[in-house]
């Protein structure tokens, strides 16, 4: 199926949602890694919207992104809880283990407070972690 | 065969709670999966017979079997932690199966919500202003009084919206209740659709908690029977921390960008597509189907401290040795709740300070640690109780480190609709930044706004410490009252508040 095809189909499947455009982004960027400039053209169409008001939406949240970055990722948290747990003093060796091929992203909070420093991979979450698991999960990525 | 009980909150998972039940259950055990006690330090926390394990490695198993592990807490009921609580929101947490529609009625649930429908729509209402309740988010708004402005709004379509977009540094209360006991948030949006003549309800995630998301949504198919013509739906965030601001909320409901919108006009009268809206947090639903149950909003009432009636769901978190979920009714102290209940820091150094309210709350220094935990007595003080987050720091913490990240929190978390707040909080790092370097740089250093040509009244002479100070000082306050929402509002909690308690750490 052509990328375009798909994209239709995603738009397709929330016909009749009202304000389905967060829904229809997620599903793009989970399809195709990215939300571009073509998609963004595509879906405002779709939705009789402007580009500019998709472009808008699609830069306004940290979730999503116009170009595909076939990197894993690496979350890690470095909001306060986390912090007052030590998780600033594991960043440079997370980051260097990361190097270039492992995208490792600062986020603000994974509801894991009590029990930080705490870091998501896809669907799974990790805490209690110190240099030495933080290192060994970015390297399992 | 053994029953062993492990919960399957996203909490235990990430402490490896999958491995041990698999370990349990090659063991030849039966394992039940249920929602987590909210004793995080034990976790992952097995439970047999009633008697506590934790926290529990696959090493373990053979001797926990065998009745000889060290790793023993008692009776879990009866541990000190949970005996002490006074759990109405979270009275089943650790007891319930989280997706067992027969747990569920069986411990009470579907009661509030059979009372309310035997109601009118008045009554129930009137039930929640006896009971005092008050928006659970951070805002304390009485609950009450919100839905009858919705109940008595002209319209023919109107909203139940969930804030459930937890986006505060040492909260975790509401993806607790959404993965421990989903039906009661369920059960406390039918009630309020009855009572304001709701037909549709959204529950928004943030995009963080993918385990509460999935639970959510089998929750709700399996409970759709029962709460119809009412019909929920699950909207998943996508990362912003502002849209947990409740017209950003709705904004990115409708598919647009998070910016908040300036009131009025109000939610409750022109809210989600325009249409009158309820927007509440997680825990305000979760506490409606108690109240509204026999007895339950004077119960509710006569709990807390003058017009902070109820419970609040506490959350311990940071640097604390003894973290969790602690519900308890209004007018606890941060010294029982820090010593006497966390046992102090996890490091074993003393307590700095403790960040009550999220990344918008203020630091409270440990000899105001007797406040009572109160939206007024936290008002006077300059502090705020936010949605009941508690993160403790110890002595090694930099207070001038965390004002600065206050404000660059709020910088890259700004919606960017009012300039307060998406201007206001660069300018307050790079101020944090000179006031910590020894500020007496020249007022007209190249680079900075200063030396722009059209800057013509900025200071040509190096400005001092305590000239600096005061500039922030002023920068706050033009960010408390002229930001639209509480992200440029509130920021300046923290930052006034480490300036205040702890001035050494700014260099």
């Amino acid at each position: 199926m052509s990328s375009k095809a798909r994209l239709a189909e995603i738009v397709s499947a929330y016909a009749g949602r009202e304000g389905p455009l967060l829904l229809i982004l997620h599903d793009v960027q989970a399809a195709f890694g990215c939300i571009d400039p073509e998609a963004e053209a595509q879906i405002a169409e779709a939705l009789n919207l402007s580009r500019a008001e998709v472009h808008g939406v699609v830069s306004f949240y940290h979730d999503f992104r116009s170009q595909a970055d076939p990197r894993p990722e690496v979350q890690l948290c470095r909001a306060e809880a986390c912090q007052a747990r030590g998780v600033e003093a594991m960043v440079a060796a997370g980051e260097r283990a990361a190097g270039n091929r492992v995208r490792l992203k600062s986020i603000y909070c994974l509801g894991l407070c009590s029990v930080g420093p705490a870091a998501r991979v896809g669907d799974a979450v990790h805490a209690r972690l110190d240099e030495v698991a933080l290192v060994r999960l970015i390297e399992a990525a | 065969m053994t029953t062993v009980r492990i919960s399957d909150d996203a909490l235990a998972l990430a402490c490896g709670a999958d491995e041990v039940a698999k370990a349990f259950a090659a063991a030849g055990c039966t394992i039940e999966r249920v929602s987590s006690w909210g004793m995080h330090w034990l976790e992952p926390l097995v439970e047999i017979d009633g008697i506590g394990f934790g926290p529990v490695s696959c090493d373990d198993v053979s001797a926990v079997l065998a009745g000889t592990s060290s790793k023993s807490v008692g009776p879990i009921a009866q541990h000190p932690f949970i005996a002490r609580q006074q759990r109405l929101t979270f009275a089943r947490a650790g007891r319930t199966r989280p997706l067992s529609l027969d747990d569920y009625a069986a411990t009470g649930g579907w009661s509030g919500l059979t009372c309310a429908r035997a109601m009118d729509p008045a009554q129930v209402i009137g039930k929640v202003i006896q009971s005092g309740l008050r928006g659970r988010g951070g805002a304390g708004f009485p609950a009450g009084i919100k839905w009858q402005t919705v109940a008595g709004a002209p319209g023919d379509r109107k909203f139940i919206v969930c804030n459930a977009d937890e986006g505060d540094s040492g909260t975790f209360a509401d993806r607790m209740l959404m993965e421990g006991d989903p039906f009661q948030l369920i059960e406390g949006m039918a009630i309020v659709a009855h009572a304001t003549g709701a037909g549709r309800g959204y529950i928004y995630v943030r995009s963080e908690y993918p385990h509460a998301i999935a639970k959510l949504n089998a929750a709700i198919a399996l409970a759709a029977h029962v709460i119809a013509p009412f019909v929920i739906e699950v909207r998943v965030g996508a990362g912003a921390y502002v849209c947990g601001e409740e017209t950003s909320l709705l904004n990115s409901i409708e598919g647009k960008r998070g910016e908040v919108r300036a009131k009025p006009p109000l939610p409750a009268l022109q809210g989600l597509f325009g249409c009158p809206t309820v927007v509440n947090n997680v825990l305000t639903l979760a506490a409606v189907p108690h109240i509204v149950s026999h007895g339950g909003a004077a119960i509710y009432a006569a709990l807390g401290i003058n017009r902070s009636t109820g419970t609040m769901p506490i959350q311990l978190a940071g640097n604390i040795r003894c973290g969790g979920l602690y519900e308890t009714a209004f007018g606890i102290t941060l010294n029982a709740l820090i010593h006497d209940i966390g046992g102090g820091t996890a490091s074993g150094r003393p307590v700095k300070a403790a960040q009550v309210g999220g990344p918008l709350g203020a630091y409270i220094p440990p000899d105001r640690f007797d406040l009572p935990f109160a939206y007024e007595a936290y008002a006077e003080a300059d502090a705020l109780i936010g949605h009941g987050g508690v993160v403790v720091f110890d002595d090694a913490a930099d207070m001038g480190r965390m004002a600065r990240f206050a404000m660059e929190f709020c910088a890259v978390e700004s919606c960017g609709k009012c300039t307060p707040c998406r201007i206001g909080s660069t300018r307050g790092v790079e101020l944090i930044d000179r006031i910590r370097g020894g500020s007496a740089v020249a007022g007209t250093v190249a680079g900075t706004v200063e030396s722009l040509p059209q800057m013509h009244n900025a200071a040509k002479a190096p400005r001092t410490r305590a000239a600096d100070i005061e500039l922030l000082e002023d920068l706050c306050e033009t960010m408390k009252f002229g930001s639209l929402c509480a992200l440029g509002g509130f920021t300046p909690y923290p930052v006034l508040s480490a300036l205040k308690h702890w001035p050494e750490d700014f260099g």
